[in-house]
């Protein structure tokens, strides 16, 4: 699994942050998404999978 | 072949049960989930009501933030070209107009900005709730708890005297008013910014530790812009999480199963909210968007310059996005996204703060008060069914 993020379009809801923790945070300036681990173990796809689905502003790419 | 064309149907109105959108949306989900509708005030639109379309049309940059207020009084015909909007009113803003605004704003409301809050919150709640139980009872909780910690919570965090609030909460309601003539809702607008604007010039010469000064020091707004992004502030960071506190303390006392279950567990606080978020969806009448330009949507052609109502309420209603029955209140429901912050890139930017006021507050006053009922029969509350935010217009509590 691996993560793909696009800054422009993070509208800063923090829906992913919410989601999985352990995977994306905010920065503090702005609020845009971060990505703590961009090839997170299989045991966090679930909650990753989630954030992506919940980001209002689709900026979350999960590719196999 | 002829007769295909869907009949124009009127946008649902009217609840039967003071926790629900109106019956008709349960129709137009089965029959018509995307329809084409005569709104109250005679113009014509659409309205989606089903959860995946919902998403769909707020999700996607062909659908515009609609500058257009549909509501009795308003002289704009419907087909007239879309307004710009006021300075700083970024919710009615598109494109990168739109993200110039809420970027300067996201990192005041992350999610870890918000959970450090939670202890100040708190204090702020207890100090309510005292002062509450000194009065005995009954009360109206909406004025003695559930208006007063949103509010100071928006104050402390823009640097707004709460000691100035009978102004713009009267503001706040004139603008929320569904009965409002257009000039009411004008100059309320105009009151509120001009409020804010004298505010900003205060901050200027004498700053200090709150949003207002930030954005003012920053130096990337023109005052005018300043004005228009503080009052949106100020009235989405009080109007909205005072109702989902009141109505949401009612909807768990018209649930005694489930109020049960949550003091028996109070680690089903944070489910809680999120269902009474989703339950109640106070945005009562959805948000309305505008076609940028002509639009397929499931075989129906939606033309550039139609205004398209996306319903929140009935979207999070919707039985094939959230399991067991969307129409019972289930604090125990397994997480799904709702709708009630809305969708796309105007999501709520407070919904953070509404989530730690919701939380603070709800679980101390059921902590607080055990035996807290209503003080009149339920079909007494008064229900604000005229304002565009629902809830009640007063909450009598005893306990």
């Amino acid at each position: 699994m691996k993560i793909v993020i696009d800054e422009d379009k993070c509208c800063g809801a923090g829906q992913c942050v919410l989601s999985a923790a352990e995977v994306f945070d905010q920065r503090d300036e702005d609020g845009i998404v971060v990505l703590l681990d961009a090839v997170p173990p299989e045991e966090q796809r679930a909650p990753v999978e989630e954030a992506a689905a919940r980001c209002p502003a689709l900026a979350i790419e999960v590719l196999p | 072949m002829t007769g295909t064309q869907p009949t124009t149907r009127s946008q649902p109105m009217g609840r039967t049960c003071p926790f629900s959108p109106p019956e008709g949306y349960r129709t137009l989900r089965e029959e018509a989930p995307i329809a084409p509708v005569t709104f109250p005030d005679g113009a014509k639109g659409w309205v989606v009501s089903r959860y995946a379309d919902v998403r769909a049309v707020l999700a996607d940059p062909r659908f515009g933030a609609n500058r257009r207020r549909v509501r009795p009084g308003d002289p704009t015909p419907a087909d007239a070209p879309l307004p710009p909007p006021p300075p700083g009113m970024f919710i009615m803003m598109d494109g990168p107009e739109h993200t110039r605004f809420r970027r300067l704003l996201t990192g005041q409301f992350t999610v870890r900005r918000m959970q450090k809050l939670a202890p100040a919150v708190e204090k702020i709640v207890a100090e309510q709730l005292d002062a509450m139980a000194a009065a005995q009872g009954p009360v109206d909780l909406l004025q003695a708890f559930a208006l007063p910690i949103p509010s100071l919570v928006i104050c402390e965090l823009l640097g707004v005297p709460y000691a100035d609030r009978e102004e713009f909460q009267e503001n706040s309601s004139m603008q929320l008013r569904l009965d409002a003539s257009h000039e009411q809702v004008q100059q309320a607008h105009m009151a509120m910014n001009q409020y804010i604007h004298q505010l900003a010039v205060a901050k200027r010469a004498h700053p200090t530790d709150d949003i207002l000064s930030g954005l003012v020091q920053s130096e990337r707004l023109t005052d005018e812009e300043l004005a228009g992004v503080g009052s949106l502030l100020l009235l989405a960071g009080h109007e909205t999480t005072a109702n989902m506190i009141a109505l949401g303390t009612m909807c768990l006392l018209g649930n005694p199963e489930q109020l049960a279950a949550l003091r028996a567990d109070p680690a089903l606080m944070d489910s809680a909210v999120e269902e009474l978020l989703r339950y109640l969806t106070i945005i009562q009448y959805g948000l309305r968007r505008v076609a940028l330009e002509d639009v397929e949507m499931d075989g129906h052609r939606i033309e550039a310059g139609s205004t398209v109502l996306a319903s929140l309420a009935s979207g999070n209603r919707d039985a094939t996005q959230f399991s067991g029955d969307p129409d019972v209140l289930d604090v125990r429901r397994p997480s799904s996204p709702h709708l009630a912050f809305g969708h796309g890139v105007h999501q709520c930017i407070g919904q953070q703060l509404a989530r730690v006021e919701m939380k603070a507050a709800l679980s101390a006053l059921l902590d607080r008060f055990p035996s807290l009922r209503l003080a009149v029969p339920a079909d007494q509350v008064p229900m604000r069914d005229d304002m565009l935010i629902y809830g009640v217009h007063e909450l009598p509590v005893t306990w």
